[in-house]
């Protein structure tokens, strides 16, 4: 890698993480994202805009947010376990947020930074919606104007946080072309952005995108890292042995790995959607089964097929269904410093159940990725072991979606 | 010099100004594709810029986006619409230009895309998300095969990228009239004719406006300014509405009247206000 333009674990000055990253973008796009990665800079060295960050992140999201031991989930996993035993799990409750996911974190730090560049329009995708609802919060806390594009399949699984959106004050725009989930609400955002430069501002809600987007957005969620390391030092007296996130875009993921990411001893695991089985069309696992190339601005690993058009996903959680993965995670994983896992559908649904049941918590689908892998670990490290998961959102949002899959199955 | 340089040295030497269509190749099937672009060069056109279509359009209005999925529905890949040029090079004097999104090429691989580019007779190439900056290896491969880089400039580039885009790109260079995603317009931006005097100013290369064509009046105000109008959007919405017997008909209608053909008359139930504008 190249002499970073920033700080610590930067891209350099193109945006690539080795060979990942980059700024792919349309013509007319150049200028206003060479004019945001401008902005940024200028933003992230301004200590009164930091302050006015953490001072939001703090009485209004009302972070830190806790980092729990969920006992009783070890306990349930006990009996299948081997004699080794069953590792200490702790939970990074970004569930608990304001809005509930770790997407706050991100929307109002680039909030923010509009109104810092004056924009008064803010459009921005969404795929489980939890973006989407953080943003619209994020517009209407500093009275800025909000669209959120998002696909049609995604408006459908995910009602309640449509709804929510439009009681926050935000437009909703349903997109029909394509695979009618979040990487076609991306293509209408962009297409919004490129039509509007000129007063709007786009509001990108993870780790993708041209450069500067993954680095911004990392570091706006960089605080779930911090606030975990501090706090498993005071709970376990210790770092963990491995910290667990789900992947879509995978800013949850950067988030809590970059607490760690120094500390070699710490293995960082990301989980990738299994969906349905690993073929083509019904998965999410762009590890499993991707190959290096370019989309939507940014090079990373891809499900395309042979002619290089991107393949159709599934997933059960709408946050994971994405054909991409960030390219700071196609740079750890070349690296070795991280690795990738991926949990099925039916995984995540028995986890979801399993984390309600015996914590008296209902995760976020996507989490339940995270928590369903956390677990598998948990049997083989054995109990000497600690692992970190980060919970990234509630599930409220999926309770309908869960009932009607239920009711079906009976 | 390549066969685009001679088509605008022969525009300039004869006072006139080019015409560039846009087709989506594959849209509405590979066979009648390749009639589609037979016809646009019988019917007056300069250059042929052959859209290659991809999953994710992301600089397209809905029009091409839909082209682009009937394209693919009909089973056109990079690899087809390379067949698809070969089998009609021989036949069609324009240049034909090919206008793509990065992935396809990049799954293919930069060097045996271009070779077979070169082999099937394409002139040029214009991927729309490789800017300047991405673009090293894409402009280096291509000039080796003797293919021209085209590149795009927007009214949003800066007056030092558009003196790199003129040292990069050859063939011609690509003026988008306005913000915004392709499709047509009832009129042209206003801004084009100063995007159009910023870049003469920093090159001799012919330069084409596209973005928002859809009209004989549009093509002849883009005359006034630059060395050619490029019509997308409108030509695919004639393409989309024509019957399967009046298909060809039509398009040669459309490109002729386009070019300032009073005799072909006003095409029956084109030109919609709303085309694209590509």
């Amino acid at each position: 890698m190249t002499v970073p333009s920033f700080g610590r674990r930067d891209p350099d000055a193109r945006g690539y993480f080795g060979e990942y990253g980059g700024r792919f973008v349309p013509e007319t796009l150049v200028a206003p994202v060479e004019e945001l990665e401008q902005a940024y800079r200028e933003a992230r060295a301004d200590p009164a805009f930091t302050a006015d960050l953490e001072v939001l992140l703090r009485r209004y999201v009302g972070r830190p947010t806790p980092v729990y031991e969920a006992t009783r989930l070890r306990a349930a996993l006990a009996p299948e376990a081997g004699p080794g035993g069953v590792a200490r799990i702790f939970l990074k409750r970004e569930d608990l947020a304001h809005t509930g996911a770790h997407k706050i974190n991100n929307a109002l730090g680039q909030a923010l930074l509009a109104v810092r560049m004056g924009k008064r329009r803010v459009v921005a995708e969404t795929g489980a919606g939890q973006h989407g609802v953080a943003t619209a919060t994020a517009c209407a806390l500093l009275g800025l104007g909000c669209e959120v594009y998002m696909g049609a399949d995604d408006m459908r699984r995910q009602a309640l946080n449509v709804y929510r959106m439009r009681l926050l004050g935000a437009a909703v725009s349903q997109v029909d072309a394509g695979s009618r989930t979040l990487k076609d609400a991306i293509n209408e955002a962009m297409r919004d952005w490129v039509t509007n430069v000129e007063d709007t501002y786009y509001l990108l809600g993870s780790v993708l995108g041209p450069h500067p987007y993954p680095l911004m957005v990392r570091e706006f969620q960089s605080v779930i890292g911090r606030e975990a390391r501090t706090q498993l030092d005071e709970l376990a007296g210790r770092a963990p042995d491995v910290v667990v996130a789900c992947v879509g875009g995978g800013s949850n993921a950067l988030g809590i790995f970059d607490g760690f990411v120094d500390d070699a001893g710490v293995r960082l695991v990301g989980v990738e959607a299994g969906g349905e089985a690993l073929v083509a069309g019904r998965h999410a696992a762009r590890f499993a089964t991707g190959v290096a190339g370019v989309l939507q601005g940014t090079r990373s690993y891809l499900l395309q097929d042979l002619d290089g058009n991107i393949e159709p996903t599934h997933s059960v959680s709408a946050g994971l269904d994405y054909a991409a993965v960030g390219p700071e995670h196609a740079w750890l994983r070349d690296l070795g410093r991280a690795e990738y896992a991926s949990a099925s559908d039916e995984e995540a649904l028995a986890a979801f159940r399993l984390l309600a049941r015996t914590e008296g918590i209902l995760p976020a689908l996507e989490s339940a990725h995270a928590v369903s892998h956390a677990c598998r670990l948990a049997q083989e490290l054995g109990r000497d072991r600690i692992i970190a998961v980060n919970l990234s959102g509630r599930g409220d949002k999926d309770v309908d979606a869960i009932r009607t899959r239920e009711e079906a199955e009976r | 010099m390549s066969r685009l340089d001679h088509t605008f040295e022969n525009l300039r030497r004869g006072g006139r100004r080019g015409l560039v269509t846009f087709t989506t190749a594959g849209d509405p099937d590979l066979p009648r594709s390749a009639d589609i672009l037979r016809v646009l060069d019988r019917s007056g056109a300069d250059v042929l810029e052959v859209g290659v279509p991809f999953s994710d359009p992301l600089a397209d209005g809905p029009v091409i986006q839909r082209a682009s999925e009937r394209a693919l529905r009909a089973g056109a890949t990079l690899t087809r619409v390379l067949d698809l040029v070969e089998a009609v090079r021989p036949e069609i004097a324009a240049g034909i230009v090919l206008f793509t999104y990065a992935n396809p090429i990049l799954r293919m691989g930069m060097t045996p895309f271009v070779e077979r580019a070169a082999a099937a007779g394409v002139d040029g190439v214009l991927a729309l998300d490789l800017p300047i900056e991405e673009a090293g290896a894409f402009r280096e491969a291509t000039t080796a095969a003797g293919i021209d880089p085209i590149f795009l400039l927007s009214p949003t580039t800066t007056d030092a990228r558009i003196r790199r885009a003129a040292e990069l790109g050859r063939g011609f260079l690509y003026g988008i009239s306005r913000l915004g995603v392709t499709g047509a317009r009832d009129a042209i931006a206003e801004g084009a004719e100063a995007l159009v005097a910023r870049i003469r100013r920093a090159t001799d290369l012919p330069i084409a406006l596209g973005f928002g064509i859809s009209r004989p009046e549009h093509v002849a105000a883009v005359g006034r300014w630059a060395d050619a109008a490029v019509v997308g959007s409108a030509l695919i919405e004639v393409i989309a509405r024509a019957s399967s017997e009046r298909l060809l008909d039509e398009v040669a209608r459309y490109v002729r009247w386009l070019g300032g053909d009073a005799a072909a008359g006003v095409p029956s139930g084109t030109v919609p206000a709303t085309a694209g504008e590509r």
